[in-house]
C-alpha cells in the first residue's frame, strides 16, 4: 500500500486503489482521507458515551462499592467509608457485622452461595433437555432424506414463548400450578396427588417440583430459539460434505455424528456460553412464580436466584455495599464460567483461524 | 450355470427392490413419527395460552373447580372486576401500557439509530482507533446488565434520575449486539460506491447517512428494532429498580403484582390480566412472525 501511495505521488494524477474506504493516492486527497477519519470518531461517539456513562461507569462504580461499608438504617445513611475486604468476607463466609467469620462457619455456607446454585441448578435443568431437544429437532427439519412439509409453521409456534412477557408467563404457570390451579385440580380429580389438606399445594410447597417448573418454563421458552439458531448453523455446512458421506454409505446417525456435530461445534459453543451467561442474570420466571411477599424465593429460599438476592439486598436490607460485592462475585463467576467454556470446548486452532479471517 | 447366475441376478434385484421399498416405509413412518413430535410439541406451545384465554372468561369459583377447554360466559365481568381492581391499587391498566410505550417507542428508535450510526462509523470509516472501537464492541457484548446494576442504580440516585424513565430510556442508545447485527448486515449489502457517489453528488456525510444509507438499511433495522422493542417492552429487572411510585409502573410490573395478594383472590381477574397482555403481543408475533423468525437464525450464521 504504502509504495503504491509514493508512486501515486510521483504520478500525482493517478488514483490509487481503494481499500474498502476512501483514499486517493496523491497528497490533496491524502488530506481529505484524515478529514473523513474524523467522521468515523463523530459517528461512533454517542455509543460510546452512553457506554462509558451507563454501562463501563457503574460496574466501575459497582467494583468501588464493594470495597465499601455502606448501608441504610431506617433514614440513616451509613458510609460510605473504605471497608477493604470485609464485604467479601461476609460474602463468602458467615460472619457478625464487623466482618469476623462466627464460630463454626464454614466457606460457601451463605445465602450468596446458596443463591449461586440455586441459579446454576435452574440453569442446568433448563440447559440440558433444552440442548438435547433442539438438536434433534435441528436434525429433523434440515434431514434431505426425511423432507417434513409444514417446518415453517412448527419453527413460528416452538418459538412463540420466547417473545412473549417473562413475568406473564410466570403468572400464568403459577396460575395453572397453584393451589387452586387447572393442573392441580385435574391431578387431584383423577386422584394422583392426595385430595386431604395441604398436600393439594404439590407443586408450589416441592423444591424440587418448583425447581422443576421453572426449568421447565425456561426450557420452553428458549429450546425454539436454540433450534433456528442449530438449524441456521446446519445450512451453513456445505451439502457437498452430506452428500459424499452418503455416497459412501454413511447412516444418518453416522452423518449427523461425524460431520454435523463437529462443524456445528462453534455454534454449539455460542449457544452454551450466551446460555449460560444469561441463565446466570435469571431473574424474571424465579423473581415471580414462586416468592412470598417480601419477593423470596419459595419454598425455603429453593427459587431464589443470585439477582434476585441482590435486588433484596439493595432494595429492601439497603446493604448497598454487600449487594455491590455479590455483584462482583457474580461477575468473577461469570467470566469464569465463560472463559472456561471458551477455552476447554472451543477449538483454539480454530478460533485463532477465526481470527485471522476477521481482520 | 447361466440359469442360476440369472436367478442369483434376479434375487439380489428383488432384494434391492424390496429393500428400496422397506427405506421408502421407513422414510414414511419416520416422517409421521416426526410430524406427530412437532405437532406435539406446538400443542405444548399453545396449550398454556389456551388455558389462559378459556379461564378469563370463566367466573372465579368455576375456574377453581376444575379444568374446562370450553369457554364460559364471563370475561367483561372478569375484565371489569380487573379494571376497578387495578385502579384501586392505584395505576389504571391503560397508565401501565403507556407508561411502557413511552419507555419502549423511545428507547427501540435510539437504539436502531446509534447502533446503525456506529456501525456505519466503523465500517466505512478509516482511523485509528477504529480496530480498537470494532473489538472493544465485540467484547462487551457478552457483559450482562444485571452485574452492575447496584452501581447504576448509585449513580442514578446521585444524578437525581432515580424513579424516572430517563435510566431505562438511553442506554439503550449503547446496545453492543445490535451494532454487530447492524455491521454485518452492511457487509453483506451496503456496497461503498454509493457513499462515493453520494459525496461526488456534494452530499454531506450525515446526510449521506440519513438519507441514502439508512433507507437502505430498513431491512435490517426492521429486524433489529423488533427486537429491541420486545426485549424493552418486556423487562422487569432494571424498571423494577429504578421505578419505585407506583404510577410509574411497567406492563411487566403490573404483572408481577397480579399475583400478589390484592389479586389473588379472584383467579378470573388474574387471567383477564394476563390475556391482556399477552395476546397484543401474540398477534404482533403471528404478524411478524417471518422476520422474527430470520432474525434470530442470522444469530446462527457466524462466519
Amino acid at each position: 500500500m504504502k509504495i503504491k501511495i509514493r508512486v501515486s505521488a510521483f504520478a500525482d494524477t493517478r488514483l490509487t486503489e481503494r481499500d474498502g474506504v476512501f483514499m486517493a493516492g496523491h497528497r490533496k486527497n491524502k488530506r481529505k482521507t484524515v478529514e473523513y477519519g474524523r467522521y468515523g470518531y463523530m459517528f461512533i461517539a454517542p455509543f460510546f458515551i452512553v457506554y462509558l456513562l451507563f454501562s463501563l461507569w457503574p460496574l466501575i462504580y459497582t467494583f468501588w462499592l464493594s470495597t465499601q461499608e455502606y448501608y441504610f438504617r431506617g433514614m440513616k445513611e451509613v458510609g460510605p467509608t473504605f471497608a477493604g475486604i470485609k464485604n467479601f468476607i461476609k460474602v463468602f463466609i458467615e460472619s457478625d457485622a464487623n466482618g469476623t467469620p462466627l464460630e463454626g462457619a464454614k466457606l460457601f455456607d451463605t445465602m450468596t452461595f446458596r443463591t449461586l446454585g440455586n441459579t446454576v441448578i435452574l440453569w442446568m435443568l433448563n440447559f440440558i433437555p433444552q440442548i438435547a431437544l433442539s438438536l434433534l429437532l435441528a436434525a429433523w427439519f434440515t434431514d434431505t432424506r426425511v423432507k417434513l412439509k409444514a417446518q415453517g409453521a412448527y419453527k413460528v409456534m416452538v418459538y412463540m414463548p420466547n417473545i412473549i412477557t417473562a413475568a406473564s408467563i410466570a403468572v400464568l404457570f403459577y396460575s395453572l400450578f397453584g393451589i387452586q390451579g387447572p393442573i392441580t385440580t385435574f391431578l387431584r380429580d383423577m386422584g394422583i396427588i392426595d385430595r386431604s389438606g395441604i398436600a393439594t399445594d404439590v407443586f408450589m410447597q416441592s423444591k424440587l417440583a418448583t425447581r422443576l417448573i421453572i426449568g421447565f418454563i425456561q426450557f420452553w421458552m428458549w429450546y425454539g430459539n436454540t433450534m433456528i439458531l442449530l438449524i441456521a448453523g446446519i445450512l451453513g455446512i456445505s451439502p457437498s460434505l452430506f452428500e459424499a458421506a452418503r455416497v459412501d454409505g454413511a447412516s444418518s446417525w453416522q452423518i449427523f455424528k461425524n460431520i454435523t456435530l463437529p462443524l456445528l461445534r462453534p455454534i454449539l459453543l455460542f449457544v452454551l456460553v450466551t446460555s449460560a451467561v444469561g441463565g446466570l442474570q435469571m431473574y424474571d420466571i424465579p423473581a415471580v412464580f414462586n416468592v412470598d411477599n417480601s419477593g423470596d424465593g419459595l419454598p425455603d429460599y429453593a427459587s431464589q436466584t443470585i439477582t434476585m438476592y441482590i435486588r433484596k439486598l439493595a432494595m429492601m436490607s439497603r446493604d448497598i455495599g454487600k449487594a455491590a460485592t455479590i455483584s462482583v462475585v457474580l461477575f468473577v463467576f461469570t467470566l469464569i464460567i465463560s472463559l472456561f467454556f471458551f477455552f476447554f470446548l472451543g477449538d483454539r486452532e480454530k478460533k485463532q483461524k477465526k481470527v485471522k479471517h476477521a481482520e | 450355470m447361466s440359469e442360476s447366475i440369472r436367478l442369483e441376478a434376479k434375487s439380489a434385484k428383488s432384494k434391492e427392490r424390496s429393500a428400496e421399498k422397506g427405506a421408502e416405509k421407513g422414510v414414511r413412518t419416520q416422517k409421521i413419527i416426526r410430524n406427530i413430535v412437532c405437532i406435539l410439541l406446538c400443542i405444548i406451545s399453545l396449550f398454556p395460552f389456551y388455558i389462559m384465554i378459556i379461564n378469563s372468561t370463566r367466573p372465579s369459583a368455576e375456574i377453581q373447580q376444575g379444568i374446562s377447554l370450553l369457554p364460559g360466559g364471563e370475561f367483561f365481568n372478569n375484565v371489569n372486576k380487573l379494571l376497578e381492581k387495578a385502579k384501586g391499587v392505584g395505576t389504571p391498566i391503560w397508565k401501565t401500557i403507556t407508561n411502557s410505550a413511552l419507555i419502549a417507542v423511545p428507547a427501540t428508535i435510539l437504539a436502531v439509530y446509534v447502533s446503525s450510526m456506529t456501525a456505519y462509523g466503523v465500517f466505512v470509516y478509516k482511523f485509528k482507533l477504529r480496530r480498537f472501537a470494532w473489538s472493544f464492541i465485540l467484547a462487551v457484548m457478552m457483559i450482562p446488565a444485571q452485574v452492575s446494576i447496584i452501581g447504576f442504580y448509585q449513580f442514578m440516585i446521585k444524578l437525581n434520575l432515580n424513579d424516572s424513565y430517563i435510566p431505562l430510556i438511553i442506554p439503550a442508545a449503547a446496545a453492543p449486539t445490535t451494532v454487530f447485527f447492524m455491521r454485518q448486515y452492511m457487509k453483506s449489502s451496503l456496497p461503498l460506491e454509493i457513499v462515493d457517489a453520494a459525496r461526488i453528488d456534494g452530499s454531506g456525510e450525515f446526510h449521506t447517512f440519513n438519507h441514502i444509507i439508512i433507507p437502505l438499511l430498513k431491512p435490517a433495522i426492521a429486524t433489529q428494532a423488533i427486537f429491541a422493542f420486545i426485549s424493552s417492552w418486556n423487562s422487569l429487572f432494571t424498571p423494577s429498580i429504578i421505578l419505585s411510585s407506583q404510577t410509574k409502573i411497567t406492563l411487566p410490573m403490573f404483572v408481577q403484582q397480579l399475583r400478589s395478594e390484592q389479586f389473588r383472590t379472584d383467579y378470573g381477574m388474574i387471567y383477564v390480566g394476563l390475556v391482556i397482555t399477552v395476546i397484543p403481543l401474540m398477534i404482533v408475533y403471528f404478524a411478524l412472525s417471518k422476520f422474527i423468525i430470520a432474525g434470530v437464525a442470522l444469530g446462527g450464521v457466524k462466519e
